[in-house]
C-alpha cells in the first residue's frame, strides 16, 4: 500500500483528514526537515511541503518531500508555476511520481517581488488551472501538453488552493469550479479566522454542487500573538482576520497568548468538523510544528485512522 | 506606443567618454510622444553634456539632430551627408532605433541614451502604463478588453489569484487587479460566462520566436 496516497485513502474512506505544513529550511540541512517530520508523525495523515514560500529561496520542495518519505510520511508536494515553465513542471511531475510522491498541490505561487530574489524573472508560463489540467492529463491520459505519450503515467492525487476570503466572492466559486473541472481532487483553503465568511463561501460551493466533486480541507494557522494576528491581517495577501479574533488575542496576558492562539485554532477545527462539505483540516503552524500534535489531540482527531 | 526613459546622465557620460565628436540623435515618433527622446529632450541632453564636458575641461563637439523615425531606413539614410563629421552617435531612439542606425551605418558606434520600457498607453499627462505585451495572438475579446498577460502580475489566463483583495493587486496595491477589471467589464456586457471556460496554455512561440520575430508581407514588398 506504500505507493498509494495515504491522504486519498483517508478521504475516500470518509474520515476527517488532517494535514500539516512543513516549510523546508533556508539551507542544505536535512535534519531541519526530519525534526519537523518526527514532531508531527502519527499526528497527521500527510505533510505538505511548501515550494519557495513567499518567493524566498529554500530547500526544494521535492528534496524535502523525499526526506519526509524516508521518515515514513506521506508528503504533499507543493509546486508553483512562478519558477518553472511547462517543460520543467511536467518533468518534475514525472520525477515526483517516480520517487514515490503521491500528492501534489498545484499553485500559482507568491509573486517574485515579495521575496529575496526580487530581480528574478517570473515564469508563469502556465497558470495554476492549466497546470492542474496538465497533471490530470498526464495521469489519466498518459499524455503531456501537446499530446506526446508518456512511457508510464504519473500516479498523483491532485490538489489545489482556494481562498474564500479574496475578492470578488461570487467569482471565487467560479474559479474553484474551474480548478475542479481541470482535475483538482482536494482543495486546501487559505487560513480560516472569519468563519462567517467561510460558511458563506461553503454555502455557495455546495449550491453549485462542488462539495460532491472535491474534498475540501479547511486551512488553519494558530496565532502566536496579537502582533502576528495584525501582521497577517494587514500584510499577508489573501488573509483576513476579524477584529474580534485580534481583540481576543489582545485580551490575554502575554504568557497566555500562545495558549489562546491554540485555543482559537482548536475551536475553529471543531467548528469546521461540523460544516457539511468540509472533509478535513490543513494545519499551517508556521515554524511552530511542535504545537500540531496538541492541536490535533485537543480537536479530538487522535488517533489517526491509518 | 513604445515608451522609454532617459538613462542617468552619469551612465551616458561614461559611455561617451572615448569620443570627441558625438551626434545626439533624437526621434520624432513614440519617444517624442513620451517626452524621452524628441527634439526638445535631445536639445536638453546635448546641452547638459556640453556643460559637463566644459566643466571637466574636455573638448568635445556634440551635434544635434532629430529624425522623424529612427526605426525606418528611409529616414535614417538622411544621416548619410553628416555622419562622417562624427565618431559616435548617441541615440535617443528606442532599442529598435539604435539598432536600425547600427545596421545602416555599421562603421560608427551607436550609444543608447534611453532605456526602452514597454508598449503603453498615455494614461494622463506624464503617466504611461503598459497594457500590451505584444504576444502575437490577441485575446482581448475574451477578457472584455483588459489584457491579463500585460496587466495581471502573474499573467493568469484563468484568474484571479487568491491575493486580490478589494480590487487591488497583491503584488502592487497601487495597481487594480486586472481580473477584477475583467470580471466587472464582462458582468457589464452580460458575458461573464466567457470565464467559465478553461483557457488553455498560451502559445508563447508567437511571442518568443526562434530569435527575433519577423513579419514578412509580400504584398507590401516592391
Amino acid at each position: 500500500m506504500k505507493d498509494i496516497s495515504l491522504l486519498k485513502r483517508i478521504l475516500d474512506k470518509g474520515e476527517f483528514a488532517v494535514t500539516a505544513e512543513c516549510g523546508p529550511p533556508k539551507g542544505a540541512d536535512p535534519d531541519a526537515v526530519i525534526k519537523k517530520a518526527v514532531l508531527m508523525k502519527g499526528k497527521v495523515d500527510s505533510i505538505n511541503v511548501t515550494d519557495n514560500q513567499n518567493a524566498v529561496v529554500h530547500m526544494s520542495s521535492m528534496a524535502a518531500c523525499i526526506l519526509l518519505k524516508t521518515e515514513g510520511i506521506d508528503p504533499v508536494l507543493q509546486m508553483v508555476v512562478r519558477d518553472r515553465n511547462r517543460i520543467a513542471l511536467q518533468s518534475d511531475i514525472i520525477g515526483a511520481s517516480a520517487i514515490g510522491i503521491r500528492n501534489i498541490l498545484c499553485l500559482s505561487g507568491d509573486h517574485q517581488g515579495f521575496g529575496n530574489q526580487p530581480q528574478a524573472l517570473g515564469v508563469f508560463d502556465l497558470d495554476s488551472v492549466q497546470f492542474i489540467q496538465a497533471v490530470k492529463n498526464m495521469r489519466d491520459k498518459g499524455r503531456i501538453i501537446g499530446g506526446d505519450p508518456l512511457s508510464k503515467s504519473p500516479e498523483l492525487f491532485i490538489g489545489a488552493a482556494a481562498n474564500p476570503f479574496a475578492d470578488p466572492l461570487s467569482f471565487r466559486v467560479v474559479r474553484l469550479a474551474k480548478k475542479i473541472a481541470a482535475g483538482a481532487e482536494f482543495i486546501q483553503t487559505q487560513c480560516i479566522y472569519d468563519l462567517e465568511r467561510f460558511i458563506q463561501w461553503m454555502d455557495m460551493v455546495s449550491e453549485r454542487g462542488l462539495t460532491d466533486k472535491v474534498y475540501i480541507l479547511g486551512g488553519v494557522t494558530p496565532l502566536k500573538s496579537p502582533a502576528m494576528a495584525r501582521y497577517m491581517n494587514e500584510k499577508v495577501s489573501g488573509v483576513s482576520i476579524p477584529q474580534d479574533v485580534i481583540k481576543r488575542m489582545e485580551g490575554v496576558f502575554k504568557k497566555k497568548q500562545r495558549e489562546e492562539g491554540i485555543a482559537i485554532c482548536v475551536e475553529t477545527i471543531q467548528r469546521l468538523k461540523e460544516i457539511k462539505g468540509v472533509s478535513g483540516v490543513h494545519i499551517m503552524a508556521i515554524e511552530w510544528e511542535e504545537t500540531v500534535g496538541e492541536i490535533v489531540e485537543r480537536a479530538g482527531l487522535l488517533p489517526r485512522p491509518i | 506606443m513604445i515608451t522609454a526613459e532617459q538613462k542617468p546622465i552619469d551612465e551616458i557620460r561614461e559611455m561617451i567618454t572615448p569620443f570627441k565628436r558625438i551626434l545626439a540623435l533624437g526621434c520624432g515618433s513614440c519617444v517624442s510622444e513620451c517626452a524621452a527622446g524628441g527634439e526638445k529632450e535631445t536639445g536638453a541632453l546635448a546641452s547638459a553634456l556640453r556643460m559637463a564636458c566644459k566643466i571637466e575641461g574636455k573638448e568635445v563637439v556634440i551635434g544635434e539632430k532629430t529624425l522623424d523615425r529612427q526605426c525606418v531606413k528611409d529616414f535614417v539614410i538622411e544621416l548619410e551627408d553628416i555622419i562622417n563629421n562624427y565618431d559616435a552617435i548617441l541615440s535617443l531612439g528606442c532599442g529598435a532605433g539604435v539598432q536600425t542606425i547600427a545596421d545602416i551605418f555599421p562603421e560608427i558606434p551607436v550609444i543608447p541614451a534611453l532605456n526602452t520600457d514597454f508598449l503603453g498607453e498615455t494614461k494622463d499627462q506624464g503617466y504611461w502604463i503598459e497594457n500590451c505585451i505584444g504576444c502575437g495572438d490577441c485575446m482581448l475579446f475574451y477578457f472584455g478588453g483588459v489584457c491579463p498577460l500585460a496587466r495581471c502580475s502573474k499573467q493568469l489566463l484563468n484568474g484571479p489569484c487568491g491575493g486580490a483583495v478589494q480590487g487591488r493587486c497583491e503584488a502592487d496595491p497601487e495597481t487594480p487587479c486586472a481580473w477584477q477589471l475583467i470580471i466587472d467589464r464582462l458582468t457589464f456586457f452580460n458575458a461573464l460566462n466567457r470565464l467559465e471556460t478553461i483557457y488553455p496554455p498560451k502559445d508563447w512561440s508567437k511571442k518568443q520566436g526562434r530569435g527575433p520575430r519577423k513579419i514578412i508581407r509580400e504584398d507590401q514588398q516592391k
